[in-house]
């Protein structure tokens, strides 16, 4: 079967580069599946979980917004930020989530709380994330 | 000549200032290792976003940015000069303020400026150029959060009109020795270079062109002025360095020179000494 190359990066660094055969990804208006030789498309992301297979093989990694382009034999993910399932610790999402909270609490103007409420959906979908991981 | 007890201190201090730009020469040399490190671990995704943005070209959007489309009178342009917060490195940000007045004076129109980094900031108050947007004091490992406060202002005043052209100055990392001051054109954005499939075709937007091709161009404006941060941290370090090894360097051939004429010092003490005793006894005798 006919497997697409995978680039997953954020500005600071490569998230994660390799070869996958089916590659799910959380795309603003619900998620998106794509299959190698899928048409040309830039997508939009949210916040959320992007599985990537190839084989028997699944590999997770969260990404908090950004951009998907794909191409029929690349894909290549622009995150504004990325984590692989092994670098997520719970606490420190906790503790960010409760930072957040404070920050939406107590709000400091417009642009703070706006800011504050981005912070706190990401670190809530997060959560939600590691949750879901640990049941399985 | 100084006695010998005078060159005795000097030697003291400028062993002394010696040891500490050694000290500094490697702590530069440790950090210097860490932001190169960091600017490898960067390119990932500046050469993800520049294919996109590649293809994107190619892909004749229906939707035309403000971003890329030049303008046809430029009154007024925008220059963000990257520069270290600290000094002792050489001649690293004389040479990227050159560049940048340079820049400055190719173009007959006023300019505002942005600066990243205090040392730049300095330099263009004296100059007494506008400054609109400032940040300061730069983590070793820059993050994006620091710099997005003044690319928000640029992007802002550049779509409000205020501004026709964006400009960016910075140190580029070529090796230890070397460092290039470079100047580019942010925005209307510097296309990378096309290579046509030839026929048309277009992308399928999700939700819709103009709110991806808007997010996209952001993110690589953004990420072209957070690759000239990292690459003039690279820069800094190794200027830092090699110009603190020189001063230790210097230190030390000082402090050759002082160990000769306290020498010669000391013996002209004995040897005049020795004859005045000499004399002494002589005209007793």
């Amino acid at each position: 079967m006919a497997t697409m190359n995978i680039l997953v990066a954020t500005v600071e660094r490569e998230v994660y580069r390799g070869e996958a055969d089916f590659l799910a990804a959380p795309g603003v208006s619900g998620e998106l599946g794509i299959l190698p030789r899928h048409c040309p498309l830039m997508a939009k992301l949210t916040s959320g979980e992007l599985r990537i297979q190839l084989g028997e093989r699944t590999d997770e990694v969260f990404v908090s917004g950004g951009f998907m382009e794909v191409q029929p034999d690349m894909v290549t993910v622009l995150a504004d930020s990325a984590e692989r399932a092994a670098d997520v610790d719970e606490a420190a999402a906790l503790e960010a989530e409760r930072n957040a909270k404070a920050l939406v609490e107590s709000r400091q103007g417009e642009t703070d709380l706006a800011r504050a409420e981005a912070e706190l959906a990401i670190a809530s979908a997060r959560i939600a994330w590691l949750r879901k991981k640990k049941k399985h | 000549m100084a006695s010998a007890k005078e060159i005795r201190g000097q030697i003291k201090a400028i062993q002394n200032t010696g040891k500490i730009t050694k000290a500094m020469e490697m702590v530069a040399a440790s950090k210097m290792r860490k932001a190169q490190q960091q600017v490898i671990d960067a390119r990932a995704y500046a050469e993800g976003i520049r294919r996109v943005i590649a293809n994107l070209m190619q892909a004749h959007p229906e939707y035309r940015h403000p971003f890329i489309t030049p303008r046809d009178e430029v009154k007024r342009i925008g220059l963000i000069v990257i520069s270290t917060d600290k000094g002792l490195c050489g001649g690293l940000n004389t040479n990227a303020m050159k560049k940048a007045v340079q820049v400055l004076k190719s173009v007959d129109v006023a300019a505002d400026v942005m600066n990243i980094g205090r040392r730049g900031g300095m330099f263009m108050r004296r100059c007494n150029v506008p400054i609109i947007g400032s940040v300061e004091n730069i983590n070793d490992q820059p993050s994006m959060d620091e710099i997005l406060g003044v690319v928000q202002v640029a992007m802002k005043h550049y779509l409000e009109g205020k501004l026709d052209e964006v400009h960016l100055v910075y140190s580029e990392f070529v090796n230890t020795m070397t460092q290039m001051p470079v100047a580019s054109r942010l925005m209307p954005c510097p296309m990378p270079e096309e290579e046509t499939h030839g026929g048309y075709w277009d992308y399928l937007y999700e939700p819709d062109s103009k709110e991806v091709l808007e997010g996209l161009l952001q993110r690589y404006i953004e990420s072209l002025v957070f690759q000239g941060v990292l690459e003039n941290k690279a820069c800094e370090h190794s200027a830092r360095m090699v110009a603190m090894k020189a001063a230790t360097d210097n230190a030390k051939s000082i402090v050759r020179d002082l160990r000769i004429t306290y020498n010669k010092a000391r013996q002209a003490a004995i040897t005049q000494e020795i004859a005045e005793i000499c004399s002494g006894a002589a005209a007793s005798a």
